[in-house]
């Protein structure tokens, strides 16, 4: 039987507050879902999951899911697992890195331009992903 | 012990709000607190770490004043405090700061207007004077 095709695919940063890395994953995921992919995908807040709000529950569970986290500890992942979400793939912001040696971004409040070229970088690693889960669960 | 070891701080967590404006202002605020305005008496605390497994984040918010920013009145950071750690010593809404600018319509999520930027300023000093509350003191 042929599942229906999703509306929208869910990109879901960590929060990251206390690391560049964090505040990388967030403006890769504004690049995705405002520029990149806009008709295909949607974010929503992390923390609604992290307090168990039904609605956002609803969403990760029906709508395929693509975490972006900023370091090992995968917040965004493991909240979304936690909440039996439809994780289709998980990015980490320090592999990117690991491919991108030359990149230091800094900063949180603001962001340096090679944080904003890595996010660029990660930004279009997703959309591809996007493009893949909307073909595949067609 | 933790306690010992770190003094007079405060612990500052805010919802992230990746889907609402709201939620960029109050970490931006957050931010500006701990980078600018109280830079030696506060820490932040990452919200989802909480459920994540962070258990010095619980320990330290079951044994520190915390005080929440929340971007909207779903309230996550307040709720994921009381839930995982303890009653904070204050909340923080931004809508409730905004009703008090009612000619301010926020719309970005990622790059804030100057015009943003000053609110996010005016929801900071309101952290930082509870940041103050919260130590028992008035900083000149």
């Amino acid at each position: 039987m042929n599942m229906p095709k999703p509306k929208y695919v869910f990109v879901i940063p960590c929060s990251g507050i206390g690391k560049s890395m964090g505040t990388v994953g967030r403006k890769a995921t504004y690049k995705v879902i405002e520029k990149l992919r806009p008709q295909n995908t949607r974010t929503t807040c992390l923390p609604l999951l992290t307090v168990g709000d039904q609605e956002t529950l609803n969403k990760v569970r029906e709508n395929p899911c693509i975490s972006i986290d900023g370091c090992p500890t995968k917040c965004a992942q493991k909240n979304i697992e936690a909440s039996n979400g439809k994780l289709k793939k998980s990015f980490m912001v320090i592999d990117t890195l690991r491919n991108h040696k030359n990149l230091k971004p800094e900063g949180i409040i603001e962001l340096n331009p090679e944080g904003d070229k890595l996010a660029n970088i990660i930004a279009e690693e997703v959309a591809t992903a996007v493009d893949e889960i909307m073909e595949s669960e067609c | 012990m933790l306690t010992s070891i770190v003094k007079n701080k405060v612990g500052i967590v805010s919802c992230s709000g990746e889907e609402i404006p709201e939620g960029t202002i109050s970490r931006i605020a957050t931010r500006l607190v701990l980078e600018k305005l109280r830079p030696e008496e506060t820490v932040t605390i990452c919200l989802p770490l909480f459920l994540a497994g962070g258990e010095g984040e619980r320990t330290f918010a079951r044994l520190f004043p915390t005080i929440t920013v929340d971007g909207c009145e779903k309230r996550c950071a307040e709720i994921g405090t009381k839930k995982y750690s303890g009653k904070p010593f204050a909340t923080i809404v931004v809508t409730d700061i905004l009703k008090k600018c009612p000619k301010l319509k926020l719309k970005s999520r990622d790059k804030l207007s100057s015009d943003e930027l000053k609110f996010a300023e005016k929801v900071a000093e309101e952290v930082a004077k509870k940041v103050d509350e919260a130590l028992g003191y008035e900083k000149t």
